[in-house]
């Protein structure tokens, strides 16, 4: 009888850890990271093609969690080839000497229900600046889907440097959206 | 009877005369140059002005419907009021279809048009490359059919005024307070 109360206790705890274990990694091919901008007053959308990222996330304690998320920038469809040849120039993204751009969190805020308040630090083409993004976590069975969006100044990362650095065509304002199946 | 056009359509003539020849330059001019800001402000401009080529065009259709041309000189032959009649109607037509033409492989590209940057055209077509590469010929070609018709447009209208001495061109010209007979 012993025996048994305990095995089923024993059971219990470890069924419960497996479905509480906190998240480590995401699902890149159900993860996506996508950015809007303004040119000539025209809205323009891209995305990134691979994207990485390192959780450690507890979905009974999203505050606590930490990210790192790693965007391959000569991933980058903006939707033309032309133009996807520019970024990876100097004048933009560099990326020959800069691949990556990378977030990490730092302090993760609940402001709802399954809505938090992530910020941490962006850093893109050798240049850090934090960033606050508005996130939600909607678990998905064994795995949960993490979408949000936060928007920044592309001039802060020197993103679009020389002809580039005036707002006339290309809009300073990036809005990036994304979406991380966690797992 | 009027041997002359009105001021109205004498006026729309000669601003599209002006406004296809710039847009037709532009147009030209940007398709090779390389990345920059100077090559999306041109394209920008080049799609404004070629919707207002557009507009323009239903305004003086209308105008036309209203206020028929004065009729062509009996001294012209059967056959020559025949190719001209031929050629204005080839040209309303190029008129309207190429500023078409590269609103469609705009939306095709991805690009939406945005009139002015405030009016956006909507994307009848969805993107795609191979769509928009054959409008890109299109357009092309289409305008290159349209410097081909001007240009005997343009013969014509020297060839009745400077050799067979009529009144053609002068019936396009402002009048210059000269009262019309």
């Amino acid at each position: 009888m012993k025996k048994a109360l305990f095995t089923v206790l024993f059971s219990s705890v470890v069924a419960s850890a497996a479905y509480a274990a906190p998240y480590t990694q995401i699902d890149s091919s159900k993860s996506r990271v996508e950015f809007g901008y303004r040119q000539m007053g025209v809205g323009m959308q891209g995305h990134f093609k691979r994207v990485q990222a390192q959780l450690q996330l507890d979905p009974a304690q999203p505050q606590s969690a930490k990210a790192q998320i790693d965007i391959d920038l000569n991933s980058i469809d903006t939707g033309s080839a032309e133009a996807n040849q520019e970024v990876a120039g100097k004048a933009w993204f560099d990326s020959k000497t800069y691949p990556t751009a990378r977030f990490i969190s730092k302090e993760v805020k609940a402001v709802g229900p399954q809505q938090y308040q992530v910020s941490g630090t962006l850093t893109i083409k050798g240049r850090s600046q934090p960033i606050v993004a508005a996130a939600s976590l909607t678990p998905q069975g064994n795995q949960a889907l993490i979408k949000g969006k936060f928007r920044f100044k592309r001039s802060d990362f020197a993103i679009g440097e020389g002809v580039w650095a005036n707002f006339d065509t290309v809009a300073n304002e990036i809005d990036v959206q994304f979406q991380f199946l966690a797992k | 009877m009027n041997t002359h056009y009105t001021a109205t359509a004498k006026t729309l003539h000669w601003l599209m005369a002006v406004l296809l020849l710039g847009t037709l330059s532009v147009g030209w001019y940007m398709t090779d140059l390389a990345l920059s800001p100077l090559k999306l402000q041109l394209y920008s401009w080049h799609k404004w002005a070629g919707v207002t080529a557009w507009w323009l065009l239903l305004l003086r259709l209308i105008w036309r419907h209203r206020h028929p041309p004065p009729p062509l000189p009996d001294t012209m032959p059967a056959m020559q009021q025949t190719l001209a009649h031929a050629g204005h109607l080839l040209l309303y037509l190029l008129m309207f279809s190429i500023p078409v033409s590269g609103w469609l492989m705009s939306s095709a590209k991805g690009f939406q048009t945005v009139y002015f940057g405030v009016l956006p055209l909507p994307d009848v077509i969805e993107k795609s490359e191979s769509v928009a590469d054959m409008l890109g010929n299109l357009h092309g070609l289409l305008n290159l059919l349209l410097l081909a018709v001007l240009a005997a447009h343009i013969a014509a209208a020297l060839k009745h005024h400077f050799i067979d001495r009529d009144a053609i061109l002068r019936r396009m010209l402002p009048n210059f307070g000269k009262k019309i007979s």
